[in-house]
């Protein structure tokens, strides 16, 4: 059993700060033998849920921030990605595998956090994203 | 060109009259990278005008909706022209990915890029 890794901070409206904060988070499930699966799903659910918190929640505006708080233990990975943005409904989200939506070119970011994490939660009106995985037996 | 070089994120070659462009990079997931990667598979079918197509993901470990946006987007424009667009060598959790967003049914996903080749 190793210690619970935790990250608190604040991050620009910036892909290249999303990717160091994705970098350090999957190397703590590394650190702890995550099997791959998870790495994977966790990368690519952080992918997701940042790209929507600077693109659209944030539309890019520099004077805003993203705030990202993540705790990794040997059981669970815990991540709330809290963007500035005015918020959405999730629930008025176009249903991506609808016939007439298969062939649109974007859309598919919150289909994929849902089937690779345990626990995908919008608070705060949409702004806070929260995401859970419990580590998968293997 | 040295620069340009460091730009390139698709490896060409030509085999027959088809062209295999293999992906440089294990993960495409930054807007970046995307948009670059984008850019130089629009090529293929805006400029060079090639009809035969096969992307070859052997190097790929991840990728993500935004580059998912992007294959789309060159299978219409294959589709325009009158040419086709095939996929080979995807690892089985990329693979789940296409499956999951119901693409593996829009894409024609070939094992290995032999097969892809065969028959094209």
């Amino acid at each position: 059993m190793s210690e619970p890794a935790r990250l608190d901070v604040r991050i620009a409206t910036d892909p290249a700060e999303a990717w160091l904060v994705q970098s350090q988070i999957v190397d703590w499930l590394k650190e702890r033998q995550y099997p791959a699966p998870d790495q994977f799903g966790v990368r690519l659910s952080l992918e997701e849920g940042l790209m929507n918190a600077i693109k659209h929640g944030n539309r890019g505006d520099l004077s805003k921030s993203v705030r990202v708080f993540c705790e990794v233990s040997d059981a669970r990975t815990y991540i709330e990605i809290h963007d500035q943005g005015i918020g959405f409904d999730p629930a008025a989200v176009p249903d991506p595998l609808a016939e007439e939506n298969l062939e649109k070119a974007s859309g598919r970011g919150l289909l994929l956090m849902r089937q690779f994490m345990s626990v995908v939660e919008f608070r705060d009106n949409g702004r806070l994203l929260v995401l859970e995985k419990q580590r998968s037996t293997e | 060109m040295a620069a340009a070089a460091g730009q390139r994120r698709l490896d060409i070659e030509e085999v027959g009259d088809v062209t295999v462009a293999r992906f440089v990079d294990k993960k495409i997931l930054d807007e970046n990278n995307i948009q670059m990667i984008g850019n130089q598979l629009f090529g293929l079918v805006d400029q060079d005008k090639r009809k035969k197509i096969v992307l070859d993901f052997a190097n790929v470990e991840y990728l993500s909706s935004a580059a998912l946006g992007k294959l789309i987007t060159m299978n219409n424009k294959v589709k325009t022209i009158g040419g086709k667009l095939r996929l080979c060598s995807i690892r089985p959790d990329i693979y789940e990915v296409f499956a999951i967003t119901k693409l593996n049914k829009l894409f024609d996903i070939k094992d290995d890029q032999a097969t892809a080749l065969a028959g094209f």
